[in-house]
C-alpha cells in the first residue's frame, strides 16, 4: 500500500513537473515572439535612427569579415578534398566542382556565415543587453522616455538580417576559392575546367536560395540574442549575464538548423527552385 | 502632484505591496523608508511606469498612470527624472553623452546647446572637466553626481532617488545628502527619495513615511515622525538615526531606548 502511495506520487510529481517545464517553454515561446513583432512594428515607426544602424552594421559586418572569409575558405578546402576523394573511386572526380559549388553557395555558405555570426554577435547581443538590464540601464532608458525595442533592438535586428546576407557572398566566393585552391593544387584538376563547372553549374535561382537563408538566419541570430539579453532575471547577476549569453549560442545554433530544414522543404519541395 | 491609491503588487505569490496610498505634494522632499525588501523601490517602479501594479491607482497631475498607453507615458516620463541604485549611465557613451541623451532623443537641439546644458548641470551636482570621461573611470560618488546631472537635464519636476547613498563611503553619502537638499533648495523640484539610510533621511527629508510589509505605518514631518509610537518605526530610528535625533529629549524614542 505504502509502495503504491509512494509511486502515485512520485508519478504525480513528474506530471507536474512536465506540466511546469512545458508552461515554462510556451510562456518563453510567447515572450519571444511578443518581442518579435514589437520589433518589426518598431521598425516602421518613426524616428529612425540610421546612426545606430549604422553603428551596428559596421560591428556586425565588417568586424566579422575576415573571421567568415577565413571561415569559408578553409570550409571550401575541406569540401575540395573529401569531394575529390569520394568521387574519384567512381571516376567523377571531375564533378568536384559542381560539388563544391553547389554544397557552399546553397548550405554551408550561409549555414557558416550564420554560425560564426551566431557564436561571435548573437552571443555579444545578449551579453550587452543582459548587462544593461542588470544594471538597470534598460530600465534607464524607458524612465527617460526611450522605447528600448526601439533603441536596442530594432538596430541589431536590420544590421543582423542585412549584414548576414552580405557577409554570406564573401564566405561563398572564399568557399569555392578554397576548394579551387585544394584541388587544383593538391590532386591535379585543371583550373579552368574547375571555373567552367562552376560557372555552369551557378544559377541566380541557388543565389537566391542562399541569400533568403541567410537573411532568414540573421533574424533568428538577432530576435534570440535580444531575446535573451531582454529576459534575464535582474537577480541574476553576473552567472545570470553568462547563462544568457551561452543560452543565447546554443539556441540560435539549434534555430539555424531547424530553420535551415524547414527552408530547404519549403524553397526546394514546395517553391521548386532549383 | 502624485497620488497613489490603495496600490497592490504580488511577486511569485509575496504581497510586495498590500493596499499601499501615499500622498505627494508639489515643492516638498518625500523620504520613503523601510527595510530591505518592503517595496520601497518596486513603489518607485510603479510610479515611473517600469512594473504595472496589481490593483490601485496611479494619480501624476490629475492624470491616472496605470491606464495609460506607451506613447503618453513616456511622453508624461519627461516631467520625471530619476537616480537609480547604481545611477545606471550608459556604459557605451561619454559622461556628456549620457547626460544629454534625453535631449538628444527629445528636442531638436544642436551638438553646442546641448554641450551647454550637459556643462550647466554638471556645474549643478559640483562636477567639471568630466565630460569626455566614460563611466567605468568615474568613482561610485561620482556616478551618483552624474546620474542626479542627467535626472535634471530634461528639467523634471520631481525626482525619484533610490537609495541614492548606498553602497558610498560617509564623506560620499554626506556630500550627496548636501547635493540632494541645494537642488532642492534651488530648483524647488518635487523629490521622492527611498532609502532605508536614516542619517540620508533626516537629513534630506521635508515629509517622511515609513512601509512596513507593503503598507504605511507611519508619515509626518521629521519632528512629528520621531514621536510616533510604532515599535518598527522607532526601532529603525533608535538603530539609524543620527545622533542629534537620538539626543533629543524625545519620550517615546527614551521609552524604547530604555527596552
Amino acid at each position: 500500500m505504502d509502495q503504491q502511495s509512494t509511486k502515485s506520487e512520485a508519478s504525480g510529481g513528474f506530471r507536474d513537473l512536465i506540466k511546469i517545464r512545458l508552461h515554462n517553454v510556451l510562456s518563453e515561446i510567447g515572450q519571444a515572439f511578443t518581442l518579435f513583432f514589437q520589433t518589426l512594428i518598431q521598425i516602421f515607426r518613426p524616428p529612425f535612427q540610421f546612426d545606430l544602424l549604422i553603428k551596428q552594421l559596421l560591428l556586425i559586418g565588417f568586424n566579422s569579415l575576415a573571421v567568415v572569409i577565413v571561415s569559408g575558405f578553409f570550409t571550401g578546402m575541406v569540401l575540395g578534398v573529401q569531394g575529390y576523394i569520394q568521387l574519384k573511386p567512381y571516376a567523377v572526380e571531375g564533378s568536384v566542382a559542381r560539388f563544391v559549388c553547389v554544397s557552399v553557395v546553397k548550405e554551408l555558405g550561409p549555414m557558416i556565415t550564420a554560425f560564426v555570426l551566431a557564436g561571435r554577435i548573437g552571443a555579444s547581443i545578449t551579453a550587452e543587453l543582459s548587462t544593461m538590464k542588470v544594471t538597470e540601464q534598460i530600465d534607464a532608458l524607458e524612465v527617460m522616455g526611450t522605447n528600448p525595442v526601439k533603441y536596442l533592438v530594432v538596430p541589431r535586428f536590420l544590421a543582423c538580417s542585412m549584414m548576414l546576407p552580405t557577409l554570406t557572398i564573401y564566405s561563398t566566393f572564399a568557399g569555392i576559392a578554397g576548394g579551387f585552391i585544394a584541388v587544383v593544387a593538391l590532386f591535379d584538376v585543371n583550373g579552368y575546367f574547375f571555373l567552367l563547372e562552376v560557372q555552369k553549374n551557378l544559377f541566380v535561382g541557388s543565389v537566391l536560395i542562399s541569400l533568403i537563408k541567410a537573411t532568414s538566419f540573421g533574424m533568428a541570430i538577432a530576435a534570440v540574442g535580444c531575446y535573451k539579453g531582454f529576459t534575464i532575471s535582474t537577480a541574476g547577476g553576473a552567472e545570470g549575464v553568462g547563462t544568457a549569453t551561452t543560452g543565447s549560442a546554443v539556441i540560435s545554433l539549434v534555430a539555424i538548423l531547424v530553420l535551415d530544414f524547414v527552408l530547404n522543404h519549403i524553397l526546394f519541395n514546395v517553391l521548386g527552385l532549383v | 502632484m502624485i497620488s497613489i491609491k490603495n496600490v497592490t503588487k504580488n511577486f511569485g505569490g509575496k504581497n510586495v505591496l498590500n493596499g499601499l496610498s501615499l500622498e505627494i505634494s508639489r515643492g516638498e522632499t518625500l523620504v520613503v523608508m523601510g527595510q530591505s525588501g518592503c517595496g520601497k523601490s518596486v513603489l518607485l517602479k510603479i510610479i515611473t511606469g517600469l512594473i504595472s501594479a496589481d490593483s490601485g491607482e496611479i494619480w501624476f497631475d490629475g492624470t491616472e498612470i496605470s491606464k495609460l498607453k506607451t506613447k503618453k507615458m513616456n511622453i508624461l516620463r519627461r516631467k520625471i527624472g530619476m537616480l537609480f541604485q547604481s545611477a545606471a549611465l550608459f556604459d557605451s557613451m561619454t559622461v556628456a553623452e549620457n547626460i544629454a541623451f534625453m535631449l538628444d532623443q527629445h528636442t531638436d537641439l544642436s551638438k553646442q546647446e546641448m554641450r551647454k546644458v550637459v556643462d550647466e548641470k554638471l556645474s549643478l551636482v559640483d562636477l567639471e572637466g568630466v565630460q569626455d570621461l566614460r563611466p567605468a573611470e568615474l568613482s561610485g560618488g561620482m556616478r551618483k553626481r552624474v546620474g542626479l546631472a542627467r535626472a535634471l537635464a530634461f528639467e523634471p519636476e520631481v525626482i525619484f532617488y533610490d537609495e541614492p547613498t548606498t553602497g558610498l563611503d560617509p564623506v560620499t553619502c554626506t556630500e550627496i545628502n548636501q547635493l540632494i537638499r541645494d537642488l532642492h533648495e534651488r530648483l524647488r523640484v518635487t523629490s521622492v527619495v527611498v532609502t532605508h539610510d536614516m542619517h540620508s533621511a533626516f537629513s534630506v527629508a521635508t515629509r517622511m513615511a515609513m512601509i512596513h510589509e507593503g503598507e504605511k505605518i507611519a508619515d509626518g514631518r521629521p519632528d512629528e515622525i520621531i514621536n510616533i509610537d510604532n515599535p518598527i518605526l522607532q526601532q529603525f530610528i533608535l538603530f539609524g538615526a543620527p545622533d542629534q535625533i537620538l539626543n533629543m529629549e524625545n519620550p517615546i524614542l527614551k521609552t524604547y531606548l530604555g527596552r
